[in-house]
């Protein structure tokens, strides 16, 4: 017998992000008498979200109209965009897509509009419990009955410590995962009840966001500037984006695709390359950061997109894949999935069906639409670019579905091509703040108890000494942003250190891990970082 | 005994505390804002002291916006039995904090007061100070260990030569420093039940407290960036930096 409390819902959302709070609050607004509560293990919601972000309204206009009475921190209206193709030295304006034109669109915080959707959300009736991470899934007989919420104060030895309070097991009518990218439940789910079977391999990025505040008068508030081309060599899918804010303020990111060959690819150093560029540099340098983070995206659209729905619970949002590569958003798809499902819930009360749903909806339309564009630059960046202006330009039409590639078998073995030369044009002397990782870490305000268990489950740290030093040179080191992974050597040989505490999750290692033996759990509810205006 | 326990809003302790653009106060807008530390160990403080029988109720204040019903909250679902804001946009300094916080020690009675040593957005560190002085009562602070007995508190006080142990009578001022004690998790049913606990809310204004400021701030800077280590090859180097550097 367990001594947890037990806590009941009509249904239970596990991620406060703008799937999960949309579906709350949607389900209140049309059903006021179901109970539901949202689980967030940010210490405050908010707090893990990170994006770029440039949002179409028109599906928060329809969720809640009144949202712009009282505006979030950080909403500005798109203005001009400018789309560069960058060079060592130079940069060459190319036409901006249609899926990149931003007219009538806002740039916005989306920690700071997940806040204000909470307050909402907690204004209609549903019990917000930020502090808390869903831990695992509740099953009886196939059937997901609720969420078990993670244990706080156990030590790191695993024994309960002194403060120990015993998650709590949320029994829920209907289960919402709406975890964002790659969420550690969904995982579950997806593994267990067979979600992605003949389905094309998900594929993911790698995004890094930095806000800035800049010497007066450099800022134009509104502008929207992405670039394509250099650090990254043509083989490398990613690019940056720039977003003007008021008050000298800018957003400036970095995403890569996490389907990179070479194992020696350092994410984190080309978006630090990237802000030398001579186009980029004058307009950061002598000004400092606020704020800054990483969190990875899924990229692997329509295709690759799992069923939705299992016995008793539903995939929304990131956590099941849909956003809008081309158009490189996904909150307004995040909130129309979020509306959808808690529309399903209300009217069929199940789970059940929510899959053929969304399947018939605009948002499926328009995933279907651009499913071609991301796959057409396995084959890189110039044939990618060619195929993303055809089927622009056929709307989708081709008869033909693109597909994705997994990202954690990408890496060549170290040797097996002639050496990279994707570094030999970088910038020897970065000056730019940050110095390192470490350093960017720092501004991501992280909170984490030592004394916990290590939350980066390694299955078998004996592959990271011997197979994987060997064939990839142990590639986690590096694409970690937040340098969780550190190869020790002493007297003892080499080993694997993990520095728990560093880690902003992202889930870059749980995707990227060419053996697939690093597990990313929740740690202990409100750890991790405290992203302010991100 | 009734025991009361104030607490403020301050941003968290977490996060890096930015300065504005004009340089006249610190960014507060979009920041995590939460119990100041010391004050949630006060609360822990005075709730073990009703679960060994030592209090009967646990009452919590705050001075401060609408939003500090937030920490009001999060202190009654860690186990306080009700709460009382005390609501103002406006800045309140340390001596119209204690005198407000008289107000409510004149209505409440209680055996003993409860705060944090200092709140650590301004680190005044004068609140208990200055309300033990309005009560004329007793006070024992930077407070690490805490025993009661019958109508006595023996209390250790961190001082700068050690500890220092006090005893004090009842009715009391205590304010508690980091050492006392490690403030509990707060478990989600008790979020719960403290949806539903009483919460009073009055306005500073009506406390009839004419309190002009007696501080004015002149402005808000970051501590001066720290400059790089230098390595020097030798010995004569060292020497001659070190005295180029006026050290020597």
């Amino acid at each position: 017998m367990s001594d947890r409390d037990v806590m009941e819902y009509d249904v239970a959302i596990v991620g406060g992000g703008p799937a999960g709070l949309a579906c709350a609050i949607q389900i209140k607004k049309n059903s006021p008498d179901l109970s539901v509560c949202l689980l967030e293990k940010g210490s405050e919601l908010g707090a893990h979200s990170l994006s770029g972000a440039v949002m179409e309204p028109g599906p928060l206009d329809a969720l809640w109209p009144e949202w712009r009475d009282e505006p979030p921190a950080i909403c500005v209206p798109a203005g001009d965009d400018e789309f560069l193709l960058l060079t060592r030295r130079k940069g060459m304006r190319l036409p901006t897509p249609p899926q990149m034109k931003n007219h009538g669109n806002l740039i916005i915080s989306l920690g700071a509009l997940v806040k204000k959707l909470g307050e909402r959300a907690e204004a209609l009736g549903v019990d917000v419990f930020p502090g808390f991470a869903g831990a695992g899934l509740l099953l009886d007989e196939g059937r997901v009955t609720g969420v078990r919420c993670g244990d706080m104060g156990v030590q790191a030895d695993g024994q309960p410590g002194p403060a120990y309070a015993a998650g709590v097991d949320i029994q829920a009518g209907t289960t919402v995962l709406a975890e964002g990218c790659r969420g550690s439940l969904t995982k579950e789910a997806i593994a267990r009840f067979g979600l992605s079977e003949g389905r094309s391999a998900q594929t993911y990025g790698l995004g890094f966001k930095e806000l800035w505040q800049l010497p007066p008068g450099r800022c134009r508030p509104g502008l929207i500037q992405h670039t394509v081309g250099w650090p990254l060599d043509s083989a490398t899918y990613g690019g940056s984006f720039i977003y003007h804010l008021d008050q000298d303020r800018v957003y400036i990111g970095f995403v890569v695709g996490l389907d990179y060959e070479d194992a020696a690819f350092s994410p984190f150093e080309a978006f630090q390359q990237y802000k030398h560029h001579p186009r980029i540099r004058g307009l950061l340098e002598g000004g400092e950061i606020l704020a800054s983070g990483a969190r990875t995206l899924i990229e692997g659209g329509i295709q690759a997109l799992p069923k939705l729905d299992m016995p008793g619970a539903m995939l929304v949002g990131d956590a099941a894949g849909t956003l809008n590569v081309p158009k490189i958003k996904g909150i307004h798809m995040a909130i129309n999935a979020g509306i959808s499902a808690a529309d399903h819930i209300v009217e069929s009360g199940t789970a059940e069906g929510f899959d053929a749903r969304w399947r018939g909806s605009a948002s499926a339309r328009e995933l279907h639409k651009v499913r071609n564009v991301r796959p057409g630059f396995n084959r890189g960046l110039w044939l990618g670019l060619i195929n993303a202006a055809w089927e622009t330009l056929t709307g989708g039409r081709s008869p033909w579905t693109l597909r994705t590639r997994s990202d954690h078998d990408s890496l060549d073995v170290v040797g097996s091509n002639p050496a990279p030369a994707f570094a030999d044009n970088w910038v020897q002397d970065r000056d730019l703040p940050p110095r390192d990782r470490l350093a960017s870490v720092y501004f991501a305000n992280n909170a984490h108890d030592e004394d916990q268990p290590v939350h980066l489950r390694v299955a078998d740290t004996s592959i990271c000494e011997t197979r994987c030093y060997e064939e990839y040179r142990n590639p986690c080191t590096r694409f970690c942003p937040a340098q969780v992974y550190e190869m020790v050597e002493d007297d003892n040989g080499r080993r694997l250190q993990i520095n728990a505490s560093n880690c902003v999750h992202c889930k870059a290692c749980d995707i990227k891990d060419p053996y697939q033996i690093i597990d990313w759990v929740p740690p202990e509810g409100g750890s991790g970082p405290n992203y302010q205006n991100l | 005994m009734k025991v009361l326990v104030g607490i403020k809003r301050v941003i968290d302790y977490n996060v890096r505390v930015q300065i504005n653009r004009e340089g006249t106060d610190v960014i507060k807008e979009g920041v995590k804002m939460s119990i100041n530390p010391f004050d949630e160990i006060a609360v822990e403080a005075a709730l073990r002291m009703k679960e060994a029988g030592q209090a009967t109720e646990v009452v919590v204040v705050s001075i401060g916006p609408g939003a500090a019903q937030q920490q009001l909250r999060t202190a009654l679902a860690m186990g306080a039995d009700r709460a009382t804001l005390l609501e103002t946009d406006d800045e309140v300094q340390p001596l119209a904090a204690a005198r407000a916080l008289m107000n409510l020690v004149e209505k409440e009675q209680p055996g003993l007061v409860l705060l944090g040593k200092q709140a650590i957005d301004d680190d005044a560190n004068q609140v208990g100070q200055m309300m033990a002085a309005l009560w004329d009562k007793p006070q024992a602070t930077f407070v690490s260990g805490l025993e009661l007995d019958g109508g006595r508190i023996r209390a250790v006080r961190e001082v700068d030569a050690g500890l220092e142990t006090v005893e004090i009578t009842l009715p009391a001022v205590v304010t508690v420093d980091l050492r006392l004690n490690e403030p509990r998790f707060v478990k989600m049913p008790d979020i719960m039940k403290a949806k539903r606990k009483p919460l009073e809310t009055i306005a500073f204004s009506e406390l009839g407290i004419e309190m002009p400021p007696r501080l004015e701030s002149l402005g808000c800077e970051p501590p001066p960036s720290r400059s790089g280590g230098v390595k020097v090859d030798s010995v004569d180097a060292l020497v001659a930096t070190l005295k180029d550097k006026g050290v020597l």
